[in-house]
């Protein structure tokens, strides 16, 4: 009996911890904390380490709870920056300011055994709709097609599917909680076709070109590859950010900051 | 004298007071728990109605009229369970017979420490191998387009509720006493007829108890299932992706807001009164095996 009690509190319990995201600042060290999408973990992750290495006074925090928790987070201040894959709402932007950090191609992935190379945006569409069920409607063998996505409200998926136009039409296979399960099993099943930010997808599955462009820090960057999205730094408009939290902003829009994104597998603004 | 008397007296006054304390404590846990969710979980079914929320066919919480029925999830849960229950009770009351009746010292060691090791396991890696082994087999054994389905979910949980139902068989097996099996014996009933028509029945309140145990595990499980099962909110069928009570409520917790995060606590707060009920069931059933003897 214990263990669905333990279960519960678990899930209690990580909510709780979801759900917070500290924003104080210390006296000796400068702390500035980030909350939001998961997709920009590694973005962040090299961003911060390499900001407080060369700024021992400041101290950047990460809360990986997701773009909508992130901009919530920040519109009630309780952190200092949101995080969000998505571009703010309408009504978001009344009360929010967003500047794009870097860009994020969302890549098609197939199986390696699967002959087929490269697909339209109308194609992909279709396909997670449900309207075309056969590999070979699209050159490929006569296969079913395995669809597999990201969970609910996902930014990868919101991402996929607002670009795809096939919101709230997908007919998934399999809806798995990361990026990591997306790859991992569109490299087990040969029918399977999955989408994943490029920076996470490796050898184990084939990358597929979108009408034509191949995705790479190029053709996201002059916008030839058109599945992409934005990351976002997302702050409050009416309250001046901390000093801290000002010059962590500027360094991650600079220049100096490009080489960090792309070692995260993001692709970095065009100046 | 007198002074170490006193010392004795004021440490297990102080002890008591701690262990009335700690035993408290988990009373107030299970407390804090049902206040919680029965606090967090009610708006949400009173906002979606009751018999939209329990009896809906669709869940959509992020399209743009949502949906939040989770009547998907309520029979996957049940489907789920029964499916583990029937593969893993056979499996796991057989190899308790052999444990407590066929085996000899040496051999039964090595099973029971199998069988411990089996329960040490966490459930991510049982989640891991089920998808790296279970899901591309049970796709090539049965030709599917995939093999991340209900059938998937119910080997893995098969194999994650034999811990406890061999234990509890296992003891409850034991405590026959043995004049049953020897009456038996000697009337000329094989070894096989004995176990089945005199150990089993004279256990079955205790191999009721690992039953309900059984289900209680599978029910609760999630981070297995979630990795096997697919996720998509499919009404169950057995090679069809489906999601469970606790996958909807894990899968989608970190992202959700407003009325979509209340219906998780809402669907949280169902899995709750399930266990609940669970535990009730046990509790009767062990009374009534405590009356029996």
């Amino acid at each position: 009996m214990k263990k669905f009690i333990t279960t519960l509190l678990a899930v209690g319990i990580s909510a709780a911890a979801l759900a917070g995201c500290g924003g104080t600042t210390d006296s000796a060290t400068q702390t500035v904390s980030t909350d939001g999408s998961t997709s920009m973990e590694k973005v962040i992750g090299y961003l911060s380490e390499a900001y407080m290495s060369e700024n021992g006074g400041t101290k950047i925090t990460y809360n990986p709870t997701g773009s909508g928790a992130g901009i919530q987070a920040v519109s009630e201040g309780r952190c200092d920056i949101g995080l969000s894959s998505r571009d703010l709402k309408p009504e978001e932007a009344e009360t929010l300011d967003a500047e794009v950090i870097a860009i994020d191609g969302i890549a098609i992935i197939v199986n390696p055994q699967n002959p087929v190379s490269d697909l339209t945006i109308e194609q992909i569409g279709k396909l997670y709709k449900g309207e075309i069920a056969n590999w070979s409607a699209v050159g490929g063998s006569d296969a079913p097609v395995v669809l597999i996505g990201r969970e609910a409200a996902s930014g990868t998926r919101d991402g996929f599917e607002s670009i795809t136009g096939t919101e709230d039409a997908c007919k998934y296979t399999q809806e798995l909680t990361s990026t990591g399960d997306v790859v991992q099993t569109v490299s087990t099943n040969p029918n399977a076709i999955g989408y994943a930010s490029l920076a996470s997808v490796n050898d184990s599955v084939k990358l597929l070109s979108v009408e034509g462009v191949t995705p790479s820090t190029e053709t996201i960057q002059n916008g030839t590859y058109k599945i992409q999205r934005d990351f976002v730094f997302v702050t409050p408009k009416n309250k001046g950010l901390s000093e801290a939290a000002r010059a962590f902003m500027d360094y991650a829009s600079s220049a100096a900051a490009d080489e960090m994104i792309e070692k995260a597998g993001a692709v970095p603004v065009k100046r | 004298m007198k002074n170490l008397k006193k010392t004795t007296d004021a440490l297990e006054k102080s002890m008591n007071a701690v262990f009335t304390f700690c035993g408290f404590l988990a009373v107030a846990f299970v407390l804090v728990i049902t206040v919680f969710l029965v606090i967090s979980g009610i708006p949400a079914i009173g906002e979606i109605g009751i018999t939209d929320f329990l009896f809906g066919r669709v869940w959509a919480s992020t399209a743009a009229e949502p949906r939040y029925g989770i009547l998907p999830f309520i029979l996957t849960s049940v489907y789920g369970t029964a499916g583990a229950i029937v593969i893993g009770v056979p499996i796991g009351l057989m190899c308790a017979v052999y444990l407590a009746k066929m085996s000899g010292g040496r051999s039964a060691g090595i099973v029971r420490t199998a069988v411990d090791l089996l329960s040490g396991i966490p459930s991510v890696v049982y989640g891991l191998l089920g998808m790296i082994i279970i899901v591309p087999l049970v796709r090539k054994v049965f030709d599917l387009p995939d093999g991340a389905n209900l059938f998937s979910a119910i080997i893995v949980l098969a194999v994650m509720i034999l811990p406890s139902v061999i234990s509890v068989s296992e003891t409850a097996i034991k405590a026959v006493p043995k004049e049953y099996e020897e009456a038996s014996l000697a009337l000329g009933a094989t070894k096989t007829e004995t176990v089945f028509k005199v150990v089993v029945p004279a256990a079955k309140s205790g191999i009721l108890t690992a039953v309900v145990l059984g289900i209680g595990r599978a029910i609760g499980e999630a981070m297995a299932v979630m990795m096997v099962a697919g996720n998509v909110a499919n009404m169950p069928s057995l090679f069809q992706s489906v999601r469970f009570l606790t996958t909807a409520v894990a899968s989608e917790m970190s992202y959700s807001s407003g009325l979509q995060r209340q219906a998780l606590f809402s669907i949280a707060l169902v899995l709750f009164v399930f266990i609940m009920i669970i535990n009730l069931i046990l509790n009767f059933v062990v009374k009534r095996g405590e009356s029996d003897e």
